[in-house]
């Protein structure tokens, strides 16, 4: 078994992490302060990567484990960057017996990442979501503001081309 | 005391205000399975094992029947408990066979199998059908990164026993649920090895785990092939707290001293030497307190704090780097052991050390860490081979065919199986420090001590303290077990708030005799009945049936100094008994 940590490389600032250090400082005699603190270093980082999760350990002298069950916990928690485009394909009951599951799928297989992750190279992350309301148009994607509908997953590799930049 | 009334399957009980259901019904002889509840670690009503109905007073008229988790609701005046009937059983049926549909069935090849909290309640509530449900189930890879133990979540039932204990007891927390639903599993932080986190390597995780889902590295294959081997001389050493506990593995009550029948069915193993790491402990004595009069005398730092228990050393080098000088540098009794086999016993019977395999059985895993540690091989091949769990010496023992029952009471080979009563008391907390204050008091004072006993420090309490009159000097000690309070005593130590001299300090509470590779007893027996307490009483009644109960009058000890290793503290003694530590910090 490997750590379970993300690919792309820390790219966070000095300027970051002092901030993150008053965050941290502004809650030193609050209990229960571990969720906030997490809600506003991924505020600041965009993410909650391993780096960040053990200056939020060490400061405030959680185990690391626990910073990490409560960060998995919560959806509202990214342990990646977002990409600069952000795929997500709706599995809402109408797109999924279209077969938006197949499409999901097939890009996770494209990409070689997994819902929530983002790829390597910080181009793409993929993430699943429920109903967009275009339902007319199952199965239905979107990547950033761009919805795509009554896919089959020979269109993904045009798609994706689109955003080859 | 506040006593209300309550009802009990229909029976009336007065019982104490504001305790739970769970403990109301114990009070009256009536037993409730539980499964994840562990008293004052887990107490979170997460499993649903322990539900029954209760009917609560509304003014005058009672209140409808509703399910509850007896380990965690408290009893009410008037209230009314069922505890058996057909809806309460159905439930805990059910609760059982969703468990089932999640997990790795495969009872025959399981480490667990007939010592099994969830076969043994399965068999209880009448389980008939092991695949009620059956779905999607998960899958993990084994974690068999760390040197004492494998993690299996595929066998783990989510119980949060092992994390509590990791967190609350130990303070250290290294294990913890990730994800949510479906997906939760018990693992390290970014689902990293459990080898490198900070774990300690205590095995108090194995001790709780109701299921097979944590247990040690099994090392009885190769002893067995060792001692086949003609070529070999197999000599094995068994820790103090190993005769307190491993009869409960044959069915003797909790605190059965079994020492005579251990080291008969070690013999009939066919290990060649059956020796004693009270010998070891004895040794240790020696040199411990020969170094703690040393630091006194020249200004060495202090306090100084042992370094018998291989997981509080680690959890220094973790958590405390900057306190790793306060350690004495004196190796372990088991380490100290395998290192005057390997050369000055070696010497003796004219056997080359790499040709000998010491076996060391141990109430702990962290010993199994401690044996690949650097600076262990005196003799330039590692001091121990090969160290076993208590549990690890049952399963030989009934491999080999032996009735345990019928064996005669034997005694330990000579020379390295004599013994004091300072060395069996090594396996309680506290019994390191008695057992050096009986040795340094009589070489400071240079008078005979007129009672042994230093109850002060005696008891299976967290933390003691006590502070005594040495030849005119006062020296503060404290008695220390279980990591969270260490880290509690340490914190103290740091700031300048305490100032001790000497510290003893077991990474299990209670010491040894509780340690993480002792036999497994179940959470129904552990909330009701103080283990340690009953463990550590047997060796404090060995220590006080023992002719000689001072470390440094073992005439065993005082000829391997005559012969070997000249004076406690001499440049060989540093060279074979003493090691050194690593700063080790937390997150690299």
């Amino acid at each position: 078994m490997a750590a379970k940590t993300c690919s792309i490389p820390f790219k966070g600032t000095a300027e970051q992490e002092t901030k993150l250090r008053e965050v941290i400082a502004s809650h030193k005699d609050d209990k229960g302060a571990l969720m906030p603190v997490l809600q506003q270093a991924q505020e600041i980082y965009g993410y909650l990567p391993i780096e960040v999760q053990t200056i939020i350990a060490t400061e405030m002298d959680i185990p690391l484990e626990k910073v990490y069950g409560v960060v998995t916990f919560y959806s509202q928690f990214s342990l990646n960057p977002k990409g600069k485009y952000t795929i997500s394909v709706c599995l809402g009951t109408a797109c999924y017996v279209k077969g938006s599951g197949d499409l999901f799928d097939e890009l996770s297989a494209k990409l070689g990442i997994s819902g929530g992750e983002t790829t390597p190279d910080g181009k793409f992350s993929l993430v699943d979501c429920r109903c967009i309301g275009a339902c007319g148009l199952a199965p239905v994607l979107t990547v950033n503001d761009d919805v795509y509908g009554r896919l089959t997953v020979d269109d993904l590799d045009g798609i994706l081309e689109k955003y080859s930049d | 005391m506040d006593m209300v009334n309550i009802k009990i399957n229909g029976m009336d009980y007065e019982a104490p205000k504001g305790i739970t259901v769970l403990e109301a019904a114990r009070l009256a002889n009536v037993e409730i399975p539980t499964l994840c509840f562990l008293k004052d670690i887990n107490e979170i009503g997460a499993c649903r094992i322990c539900i029954v109905e209760v009917s609560e007073k509304r003014g005058d008229a009672m209140g409808p029947k509703r399910m509850i988790a007896s380990c965690v609701y408290p009893i009410s005046d008037g209230m009314h408990i069922y505890t058996n009937t057909p809806k309460v059983i159905e439930s805990r049926k059910k609760t059982l066979e969703l468990i089932l549909s999640n997990h790795d069935r495969k009872c025959l090849s399981c480490v667990r199998s007939g010592n099994c909290e969830l076969q043994k309640l399965c068999k209880d509530m009448g389980v008939e059908v092991e695949n009620t449900y059956d779905g999607e189930v998960t899958s993990f890879e084994l974690d068999t990164s760390a040197a004492h133990m494998v993690r299996d979540n595929n066998k783990c039932i989510l119980c949060r026993r092992c994390v509590a204990v990791c967190s609350k007891v130990q303070g250290i927390g290294v294990i913890g649920a990730n994800e949510r639903g479906f997906k939760t599993n018990i693992a390290c932080a970014f689902e990293d090895d459990l080898a490198n986190t900070s774990c300690v390597s205590c095995g108090q995780c194995i001790a709780v785990c109701p299921v097979g889902a944590l247990y040690e590295k099994d090392s009885t294959a190769e002893i067995f092939e060792a001692i086949a081997d003609e070529s070999k001389t197999v000599v094995v050493q068994t820790a103090p707290a190993v005769r307190a506990a491993l009869g409960e593995s044959f069915g003797y009550p909790i605190g059965t001293d079994v020492e005579g029948k251990m080291a008969a069915a070690l013999r009939r193993i066919g290990f060649d030497k059956v020796f004693d790491t009270d010998f070891g402990a004895d040794l240790t004595i020696m040199e411990e307190a020969n170094e703690f009069v040393d630091r006194v005398k020249n200004g060495g730092k202090l306090p100084m704090i042992t370094s018998c228990s291989p997981g509080w050393i680690k959890y220094c080098e973790h958590y405390f780097p900057d306190m790793t000088e306060n350690l004495s540098t004196c190796k372990s009794p088991m380490q100290m052991f395998g290192a005057t086999v390997k050369t000055y016993y070696a010497e003796k019977i004219g056997v080359k050390p790499e040709d000998i395999v010491v076996v060391a059985v141990m109430p702990c895993t962290a010993k199994k860490f401690e044996i690949g540690r650097d600076d262990q091989n005196a003799a330039g091949v590692p001091d121990v081979d090969y160290s076993i769990t208590t549990r690890e010496l049952a399963r030989m023992i009934e491999r080999s065919g032996i009735k345990f029952s019928e064996l005669p009471d034997e005694k330990f080979d000579d020379p390295l199986g004599i013994s004091t009563g300072a060395g069996v008391i090594f396996g309680a907390t506290g019994g390191v420090m008695e057992a050096a204050l009986r040795t340094a008091v009589e070489t400071l004072t240079g008078e005979e001590l007129k009672s042994l006993e230093f109850s002060e420090v005696r008891g299976t309490e967290g933390i003691k303290e006590a502070s005594y009159d040495v030849a005119g000097m006062t020296v503060k000690v404290a008695v220390v077990s279980g990591l969270a309070n260490a880290r509690e005593v340490l914190k103290k130590v740091e700031s300048g708030e305490a100032d001790y001299q000497f510290i003893e300090i077991m990474g299990c509470p209670g010491g040894c005799v509780n340690g993480g590779g002792q036999p497994q007893q179940p959470g129904w027996v552990r909330n009701t009945v103080d283990i340690k307490a009953l463990r550590a009483k047997v060796l404090y009644d060995i220590d006080a049936d023992m002719p000689i109960r001072k470390s440094h009058e073992n005439p065993a000890i005082k000829k391997v100094y005559e012969e070997y290793f000249g004076e406690p503290g001499s440049e060989k003694a540093h060279h074979i008994l003493h090691t050194s530590y690593v700063k080790r910090g937390l997150y690299k």
